[in-house]
């Protein structure tokens, strides 16, 4: 005796946001309605487990028919299958709409596109925990045979690790091959709400660039820390970053300027530059900070480890150290020195302003772009 | 000859990818109808193609339109090999052959494949020119409007209402025809698809031209079903009632009603309430019966609009009444046979008094005897089927042609069935039938056909004899029944006044009273004067199968009923099975009585509605189930409880045991009353004996053996001794029925239920309605006994109305409506069940005294429900603006502009004007978004909502085969997707005929076959209903102007034969 075929299909598609949840995470509908039992909906409602599992099993199946279309979430807009706006998704959105005070005009737009966009952010939000462990990796098969580790090492399931390295996957292939800004891109290929585009692209930034995420020095650095620094580089670092014609892709940096990068070394190099440049950057210093001992000490040193980085950029190689050379050469030795961010921010200002004093060095737009993502990014990664 | 049909294919979109090497697809469409086809060109290298062909003109007989879809297919094209089939889209064009129905189709439709299933979508345009044919002798019936709806439809009125229609078509069915051995599954599920198609346009045609013939002008409650007998054919059968429907052309009259968006008083206005004066009296030529009763009457009278309840024409009755009438004492019978004969004689002229209406203008039905039914079990293998290799064979098995033994045959067995229910109808003292329906059931060769209805007495206000039907109607003798007049005298209450009272007074009760003779009585009944007028004689129970008359008088709620039942049989063959089946049914019916009775007590009430017994039957077990709804009708007597004997008082033990189970069942009776507001107002008992004096006769069975293996049985009202229903617990069975009684689970906090159209009790709905089907399949262990089987059976059907209830419970508080049970077995130890019901959420009502506990109950429910969902998207927001340090309403905002921007940019800016959210919203419902909106409801109206068109019927069959069931996930992955896209193909095409709701929907056959082995199924489909235009009653005041133009233009078209 067993239920052969159950199934409930409703004119508007009635869809459970715990049920969702539980199963964006990967849950086995077994384990959802666990789950689902514990957390009292069955005293709620007056339900049996039998039921529970029956529903369970049934929104599951919605899903899994839903997926197809979240894939390609452009199709979804004018998709027939299922149909979506309900009017008590309307009430409800009213209600919430009212409390943040919206107005009149957005709400009705809201009401059409939230259950859709809902379904999407639930579809392509992620673990920032599972991100971490991927970031800057290749989004290859290779990578994906991987994913158990992750998911061991996460405590996220390996359905849900598999999902999100997919989504991952099919956003990147999809703006690989498009012109123009890379968030906008991401934003109207798979309807995604601003933030979570602009993590994408992060996401597609960082695997495009293969950089280097996983030593152990960086570890402390969260999936928002390095999300902030991509899009720094996307912001100033890229070609569409300067030239708004969009004709290249957002992806890639500025070949023209990593080349320019080079020329920076003259602050180095030339010794008459570098000491001209230290004074500078020690008489705007003294007297505001208790670590200006240090700071002056350490001036060569940090100065020498910032131009390196940027003359080593032109090499693909170099741009996957990026972010451990910034802490090795110059997160660490201030974090030694017991620098405040205070501190940093204060030197970095200083420093990037004395350059354009200086007599000799003609630069002055290169070294402004460059610095100014630098410090940024230090800025952001300053911390314990 | 005439009418021209023009198509043109505008585009294509979300195509699937045909070309693996480019992952793109060259795409090009086939448009064919009848055996002209036209090509648009390839479109190559794209999902997404744009033809804008030209228009292609197809000049065709008008007979052709009715019959043929227009056949889209849209296939890649393929420089080498054949050109792949991508899919089809069949468009029934008979919605524009009626003026007053749509006028153009347009819009994206799913592309069918019967194998993958929807694979893209097509945008069309559709057009008929049809020019105007006045041949006497034509075939085409164009312009008869059909309604699946068995109401008089919402902006018509009845001018007259003509009575019964009924035709089959058979044919051979494609899957068993020789040829389907060679032919791949997809080539033949299209043939099928097809002849489906064909047939049933044919079928309507053939209607059609009887309603002509009647000088109607439309049907309504337009039943169509399949028969699938496998070898021995194909049979397509519709029944549905003729009628001459007006469009009510004083349309605004609602729009300056108050705004309470009861759906009630919206029913009853707009349909009858301004049709009472003048029809019956004014128009055309009396036939000599009307005249001779009309001729006494002098009409000093004049109609008052404002009556609504009245019947003008009975209301008259008293004065002439006494003019004509000899002494005071008598003359109530003779008047009143009078009165009787007129409308018998009008239904005695029709071969079968017949309705398949469930709910009738005011003053319509005037009583109602009980429900009959009959049924008969034939053997299919008895007929064979001509060998015919036309495609278009079904064509040579016409009505009129020679060849046609076949339908006669099926007629046959069906007239059988109709002249059993019209002697049963005439055995209750009713001359018509009024809900009836036929239905079959098959299982290899038996076949058993079911029939039921209600038996009435109709007023003959709607039944004046059509022009035309004379000739062919008036050559059947009318048979002679009932001639009560004479012998009917009642004593007490012969003043003419009271008679004219009866007749006047009784909206709420009238159609309680018995219409049969008390001394005469078919069947033991307990009778008593009506609870409400206190003249008549009702019976202490009334089953029908009709809607809750609007007007009749209810304590409290209603609510579903069922009765459930499955019998072992042993397996047989031939004449034996046939035999076997039955000798089982009575029994079955009876049961299936008993245990309705029974729960009908328990729940303190004394009616049913909408009573349907269906009965299913296979290779080892028959089924049986009964649905119906519950009421408490005030004019009836309030049912005693039950009471349990047993045999055997001297063990004390075995008495502890039975006064507990007592006590059980008098407390559920109690907690039911309270559930259900029961709560009659207490009145002087005054029983009038019975005439049998049999206190525990509970039913009786009319069994009438006809030769061969017929088995017909009727099922009447039975009764109970007023104060206690007395179940003996000496027998199992009766052990088994009190648990079966205490097993039904009471329905959750906040919901009810009920299978009509309106549940009492409940008047102010919200417009959130949601309509759904499931389907489920249960397997049973071999070796069951019967008692085994009930317990399980019974358990499927509480569990899935569970199921039922959580999924819905964000609707509380809400009513699930016309929940429509349909079984089967469709192979030895399976059981289907499959329910399709719309649930309808409602505004709690000022809290009555006893419902006030759940209420509040209920309403914190939703509170604490929405409070989770609104929590939901907050919780959300914070994920995805997580980094975000700043409080959420920012993060919100922006979330809200992006939202804002996406949305306008993907409707195209779609001209919204500016004003307030709520009209903003409600045009957009309209025709605001990319996708439409369309609801479906299996009922009549749409809550909060005015329908001020309809577009016509939509009556579509899928067939859906896999032979990759586990990669679509299992049966429930096959079936779920299958029901999903029947719905978004149904959506589609209402929306491409402008509509914006489907009403009176219905899934009609869901027939689901498997072989896991070779991991395959198949699932025919088969759904209708009316496609409408409704407007939001909020919203009518500003579209009132524009649509009152737009209906005063539509001119009555099929009147003019």
């Amino acid at each position: 005796m067993s239920v052969e075929l159950d199934v409930f299909v409703g004119n508007t598609t009635i869809m459970d946001k715990e049920v969702y949840q539980l199963w964006l995470n990967g849950y086995t509908v077994n384990d959802a309605v666990k789950v689902r039992i514990e957390g009292g909906v069955m005293e709620e409602c007056e339900a049996s487990a039998e039921v529970l599992l029956s529903d369970t099993m049934d929104q599951y199946r919605t899903f899994q028919m839903c997926e197809r279309l979240l894939h390609h979430p452009a199709k979804l807009a004018n998709q027939l299958l299922f149909q979506i706006p309900p009017d008590r998704q309307a009430m409800l959105i009213e209600r919430y709409a009212l409390a943040c005070q919206f107005n009149s005009l957005d709400l009705v737009i809201i009401q059409f596109q939230t259950f859709i966009c809902i379904s999407l952010f639930r579809y392509y939000a992620f673990d920032d925990s599972f991100v971490r462990e991927v970031l800057g990796k290749k989004l290859s098969k290779g990578t994906k045979k991987d994913l158990d580790d992750v998911s061991i090492k996460t405590g996220i399931t390996l359905k849900s690790c598999r999902r999100q390295f997919d989504n991952f996957k099919r956003v990147f292939k999809v703006v690989e091959e498009l012109k123009g800004p890379l968030v906008e891109n991401i934003r109207q290929h798979f309807l995604l709400p601003d933030q979570l585009a602009r993590d994408y692209a992060a996401i597609v930034f960082f695997a495009n660039h293969r950089f280097e995420t996983g030593k152990k020095k960086l570890q402390y650095l969260t999936f928002q820390d390095f999300a902030f620094c991509a899009g720094q580089l996307i912001n100033n670092w890229t070609v569409g970053a300067v030239d708004n014609m969009m004709e290249d892709m957002d992806v890639d940096l500025d070949k023209e300027f990593l080349q320019d990068l080079k020329d920076l070394k003259i602050l180095i190099t030339d010794k008459d530059l570098l000491d001209q440049h230290k004074n500078l950057v020690c008489t705007a210093l003294r007297g505001k900070t208790n670590v200006f001992n240090e700071m002056e000490a350490n001036f060569k040193n940090l100065s020498r480890g910032l131009v390196n980085i940027a003359a080593k950029l032109i090499n693909a190689k170099d741009v996957r150290d990026f972010f451990i050379d910034l802490v090795e050469k110059f997160i660490e030795p201030c974090r030694s020195d017991k620098l405040t961010s205070i501190d940093v921010n204060l030197y970095l200002t200083h420093y990037t302003n004395s350059a354009h004093i200086l007599d000799t060095f003609k630069h002055h737009a290169v070294w402004t772009r460059y610095m100014g993502v630098i410090k940024s990014c230090i800025l952001r990664m300053y911390h314990d | 000859m005439p009418g021209k049909l023009k198509a043109k294919i505008v585009a294509g979109r979300h195509l699937p990818v045909m070309d693996r090497a480019s992952d793109l697809t060259d795409a090009f469409v086939e448009v064919k109808f009848g055996n002209t086809t036209f090509k648009t060109d390839v479109y190559p290298k794209s999902l997404n193609p744009q033809w804008n062909s030209e228009w292609f003109k197809f000049e065709v007989d008008d007979e052709d339109l009715q019959d043929e879809p227009l056949q889209i297919t849209v296939l890649d094209h393929d420089t080498y090999s054949a050109n792949d089939a991508i899919g089809k889209v069949y468009i029934d064009i008979d919605p524009l052959l009626c003026s007053e129905a749509a006028t153009v189709i347009s819009g994206w439709l799913p592309i069918y494949d019967t194998i993958h299933g929807i694979r893209g979508e097509i945008n069309v345009l559709v057009k008929v020119d049809l020019f105007n044919d006045l041949n006497r002798f034509r075939q085409s019936s164009c312009g008869v409007k059909f309604f699946c709806t068995t109401s008089i439809p919402r902006c018509y009125r009845a001018v007259m209402v003509h009575g019964f229609v009924e035709e089959l078509v058979v044919n051979e069915d494609p899957e068993y025809q020789w040829i389907d051995r060679i032919r791949t599954p997809r080539a033949s599920n299209e043939a099928r698809q097809r002849l489906i198609f064909l047939m049933s346009g044919e079928l309507q045609r053939k209607i059609g031209l009887k309603v002509l013939e009647m000088g109607g002008n439309a049907v309504v409650g337009y039943l169509q079903c399949f028969d699938l007998e496998g070898e021995s054919g194909l049979v397509v059968r519709a029944i549905g009632t003729a009628c001459t429907l007006e469009k009510i052309s004083t349309f605004p009259a609602t729009a300056t009603h108050p705004n309470n968006s009861s759906p009630s008083k919206d029913m009853k206005e707009p349909g009858f309430g301004e049709e009472a004066p003048g029809v019956p009296l004014s128009s055309g030529p009396p036939t000599p019966l009307r005249a001779q009763t009309f001729s006494s009457f002098s009409p000093s009278k004049s109609y008052s609009r404002q009556s609504s309840s009245s019947d003008t024409e009975l209301s008259l009755t008293p004065k002439t009444g006494m003019g004509s009438g000899g002494s005071a004492g008598k003359e109530a019978g003779p008047l009143k046979a009078l009165l009787r004969q007129q409308t018998q004689s009008a239904l005695e002229q029709r071969e079968y008094p017949f309705f398949t209406l469930t709910a009738f203008p005011p003053g319509f039905l005037l009583h109602v005897g009980g429900v009959v039914s009959a049924r008969s079990v034939k053997l299919l293998d008895r007929i064979h089927n001509p060998a015919l290799g036309n495609t278009r064979s079904y064509k040579l098995l016409d009505w009129n042609s020679f060849t046609a033994d076949e339908p006669e045959t099926r007629d046959a067995w069906w007239e059988e069935i109709r002249q059993e229910i019209k002697s049963h109808a005439k055995a209750l003292g009713c001359h018509a039938v009024v809900g009836y329906s036929e239905s079959t059931s098959i299982c290899e060769e038996v076949c058993i056909l079911s029939a039921s209805g209600t038996a009435a007495v109709l007023s003959s206000r709607f039944m004046q004899d059509g022009p035309l039907d004379t000739e062919h109607r008036l050559s059947r003798q009318p048979l002679c029944v009932f001639s009560t007049g004479s012998e009917r005298v009642e004593g007490d209450m012969g003043s003419s006044a009271s008679l004219g009272f009866e007749e006047v007074v009784s909206p709420g009760c009238g159609f309680c009273h018995i219409p049969y003779d008390e001394l005469n009585i078919p069947f033991p009944a307990q009778l008593t004067y009506c609870y409400c007028c206190r003249r008549y004689k009702v019976p202490d129970v009334l089953f029908t199968t009709i809607d809750l008359p609007t007007e009749a008088n209810v304590t409290g709620k209603g609510c579903l009923i069922q009765a459930r039942l499955c019998r072992t049989k042993k397996k047989a063959q031939g004449e034996g099975n046939a035999t076997a089946i039955s000798s089982l049914l009575p029994f079955l019916e009876y049961e299936l009585h008993t245990q309705l009775m029974n729960k009908l007590k328990l729940r303190g009430m004394n009616a049913l509605f909408g009573l349907r017994i269906q009965i299913s039957v296979g290779e080892t077990m028959l089924l049986g189930l009964a649905s119906a709804t519950g009421v408490y009708l005030t004019a009836l007597p309030s049912p005693g409880g039950i009471q349990i004997a047993g045999k055997t008082p001297s063990d004390i033990t075995y008495e502890q045991h039975i006064s507990t189970m007592q006590k059980k069942i008098n407390d559920t009776i109690d907690k039911n009353k309270e559930l259900y507001e029961i709560n009659p107002p207490e009145v002087v008992e005054e029983i009038i004996g019975s005439p049998i004096p049999e206190p525990r006769q509970r039913s009786r069975l009319f069994r009438s053996h006809s030769e061969s293996s017929d088995e017909v049985s009727e099922l009447d009202l039975s009764h109970g001794k007023k104060d206690a229903f007395v179940l003996e617990i000496d027998d199992t069975d009766a052990v088994e029925d009190i648990h079966a009684l205490l097993t039904d689970s009471p329905t959750p906090a906040g919901f009810y239920s009920c299978n009509t159209e309106i549940m009492p009790g409940i008047q102010n709905w919200t417009s959130a309605i949601q309509m759904f089907t499931s389907v489920r399949v249960f397997r049973l262990n071999a070796n069951l006994t019967n008692q085994g089987l009930n317990k399980i059976f019974s358990d499927l059907c509480e569990n899935l109305l569970k199921s039922l209830y959580f999924k819905l419970r964000s609707m509380v508080p809400c009513c699930l409506c016309h929940l429509n049970f349909t079984v089967a077995i469709p192979e030895d130890e399976l059981i289907q069940v499959a329910v399709t019901a719309v649930a309808m959420s409602f505004d709690k009502e000022q809290p009555l005294e006893n419902g006030k506990q759940s209420g509040e109950k209920t309403l914190i429910k939703a509170i604490t429900e929405n409070d989770e969902q609104l929590q939901f998207n907050l919780e959300l927001n914070a994920e995805t603006s997580s980094h975000n340090p700043l409080s959420s309403p920012k993060g919100l905002s922006e979330v809200g502009s992006h939202l804002s921007a996406r949305a306008s940019s993907l409707e195209k800016a779609s001209p919204l004007p500016e004003g307030r959210s709520r009209s903003l919203r409600s045009n957009r419902s309209y025709s605001g978004s990319s996708v439409a909106v369309v609801k479906m409801t299996p009922l009549s109206f749409i809550p909060g909502a005015k329908i001020i068109k309809y577009l016509g019927i939509i009556n579509m069959f899928f067939i859906r085969e896999t032979s990759s069931l586990r990669e679509e996930g299992g049966v429930s992955g096959f079936l779920h997707t299958f029901i999903a896209e029947v719905f978004a193909m149904v959506r589609a095409h209402v929306a491409a005929l402008g509509g914006n709701a489907v009403v009176s929907y219905s899934m009609k056959e869901c027939v689901f076959m498997e072989n896991p082995n070779k991991n395959q199924a198949q699932c025919l489909i088969n759904v209708s209903g009316d496609a409408v235009i409704f407007v939001r009653e909020s919203e009518l005041e500003s579209t009132s102007v524009q649509t009152q133009s737009a209906t005063t233009h539509t001119s009555n078209g099929g009147e003019g034969t």
